[in-house]
């Protein structure tokens, strides 16, 4: 753990000192834990000392002014960032009590667990029955044709994209509108069936009714899963999330229940950021 | 103002090139049609007066062609491969340093070479030489477009299949190559078509022969040697066979070109 960090000017809080407005899922099992994290790309730290924890089967949003981060702690959650040369995390980060950054840590098996859409959707250039079977392929998750079709089938179903696209799944996935390639590659990410789904800004290239369907997409998926999602858009964190951090310059600022961030929040500068004074 | 004159100008370069090369090409076409008949495609070389015709250099050519893509296209796609997806520190360095020096030496050199460590060894002139000495040159041009491909494929697509959980071979292999593949048979026609026309490497390794020949440890015939030989000829009889045999030639690699697109335009997503 390095010591050489400057005592960050906004410390978050731990949960219990957090008066008044708990997460409404404050008694959920804790399914990501992130202690003390410091991320680098070469010398540049870009996180300060995060920690925070995602409790299972809850929608939490990360915003803050771009440049703030909270991409980059997405991509820690499931060490997508190791692919950028020079990149290092301190510190822990934990999934159902397991340190993702342990040595001899799976990442392959980790990034199933942990699935991932992307800000621009980015479908391969295959038909659309193979984009959504892709994962269900390379790991081997079914036993056969009829499973395979089926779980491609649900996928396709969880993602709101089954009834559009059921008569041309062998053609093109690029053929696809922007927001339905946007489902699409929700699709391929549902159907390894992992326990987190990270989003990167999921609906921020699309039009406001393909926006609106990713949006109630995302509520219908907090069921089944545990949603993360980066967003530039406070309403749409105010819409589909029950919990919201608020980040800024690499730290974390304040985590709370969404409601009482766009309500009263505990800290001024998420009240700024909020209300627009800066950001 | 500058606009138009911008357009105009570069639309004028772009026309003096087209020209040049419709010129080239309507000139072979011109000179080469006259000689060219079904017994000039099927028969072999017979001495000045009777005829004859280019049947076993264009198997020939066609034998050392397939061969040389077979030895080239695998060696060469695979070191961009390495070169675009694992392609840092010293080794792929010096890598890249020496297949960009092998693009620029003289072909000659490379059937120079070849004459050296295989034609010598082996105590003959053979198709397999022929083959070796255009896959060395085809191996770099191949190496290098098919990294450049490579490179182009988006961050955003090798990102979404490691997100999927695929290791990394998984997603070059089926991902990564497969979205660069048009590039990738583009660069590999280009090397195909560039070595098709070869003739100073061959002379040193495949030499020539009269006859139609599969064996690979012999010489074989070949369009440009065949040429090469009906042109330096003073006889003005096969100097028509070689215009006809040029003509012949050309439209070989206009009809390997086309297949390949063809196939590709077909099968993409």
């Amino acid at each position: 753990m390095s010591t050489t960090v400057p005592t960050p000017v906004f410390v978050p809080r731990p949960k219990a000192e957090q008066g008044g407005g708990q997460t409404p899922e404050a008694d959920a099992p804790i399914k990501i834990g992130v202690r003390r994290l410091n991320f680098f790309y070469g010398r540049a730290q870009a996180l300060h000392d995060i920690s925070i924890d995602v409790p299972e089967r809850v929608v939490m949003a990360f915003i803050g002014p771009s440049g703030c981060g909270k991409s980059t702690f997405l991509r820690t959650l499931n060490r997508m960032n190791d692919t950028i040369p020079g990149t290092r995390a301190e510190g822990d980060v934990l999934l159902d009590g397991e340190d993702i950054y342990a040595p001899g840590t799976d990442v392959v098996s980790l990034r199933r667990r942990v699935g991932m859409v992307f800000q621009k959707s980015n479908p391969f250039p295959k038909s659309i029955f193979d984009n959504v079977a892709y994962g269900l392929r390379i790991n081997r998750l079914t036993e056969n044709k009829p499973e395979l079709n089926e779980r491609v089938e649900q996928a396709l179903k969880d993602a709101a994209l089954w009834s559009e696209v059921k008569d041309r799944l062998k053609t093109s996935a690029l053929g696809l509108s922007g927001g339905q390639q946007q489902r699409l590659c929700i699709a391929r990410a549902l159907a390894v069936r992992p326990e987190v789904v990270l989003m990167d800004e999921p609906a921020s290239a699309l039009d406001p009714i393909a926006t609106q369907k990713i949006e109630e997409l995302i509520v219908e998926l907090k069921r089944q899963y545990t949603i993360v999602i980066v967003t530039h858009n406070m309403q749409q964190a105010a819409r589909v999330s029950d919990t919201t951090a608020f980040f800024w310059l690499g730290k974390l600022v304040e985590v709370n229940a969404t409601e009482k961030i766009f309500t009263n929040p505990n800290e001024k500068l998420t009240e700024d950021y909020i209300t627009g004074r800066f950001g | 103002m500058m606009n138009a004159l911008m357009t105009t100008l570069t639309a004028a370069c772009a026309l003096f090139a087209v020209t040049m090369l419709l010129l080239i090409l309507g000139y072979i076409a011109f000179r080469g049609f006259g000689s060219l008949n079904l017994s000039f495609l099927v028969e072999t070389p017979k001495p000045v007066g009777e005829g004859g015709g280019i049947g076993n250099a264009i198997t020939g050519s066609l034998m050392l062609l397939g061969l040389a893509s077979l030895i080239g296209l695998p060696l060469g796609v695979s070191t961009g491969v390495f070169l675009a997806e694992f392609g840092e520190g010293r080794f792929a360095s010096l890598v890249r340093f020496v297949t960009d020096t092998l693009t620029g030496v003289p072909s000659i050199v490379v059937g120079v070479f070849v004459y050296t460590v295989v034609v010598v060894p082996m105590g003959n002139f053979s198709a397999l030489a022929g083959s070796i000495a255009l896959a060395i040159i085809m191996t770099p041009i191949v190496a290098r477009t098919t990294e450049e491909m490579i490179r182009l494929v988006p961050t955003s697509l090798r990102e979404g299949a490691l997100a999927l959980g695929a290791p990394q071979w998984r997603v070059t292999t089926g991902v990564v190559l497969p979205a660069a593949a048009p590039g990738i048979a583009t660069g590999a026609m280009l090397a195909v078509a560039r070595v098709s026309g070869e003739t100073a490497p061959l002379l040193f390794t495949a030499l020539n022969y009269r006859f139609f020949s599969h064996d690979l440890f012999q010489p074989i015939a070949s369009l440009t040697v065949q040429i090469y030989n009906y042109a330096i000829s003073p006889y003005e009889e096969w100097h028509a066979l070689a215009w006809a045999a040029t003509l012949v030639l050309m439209t070989l690699i206009l009809v390997i070109n086309i297949a390949v697109r063809f196939f590709l335009t077909r099968k993409r997503f």
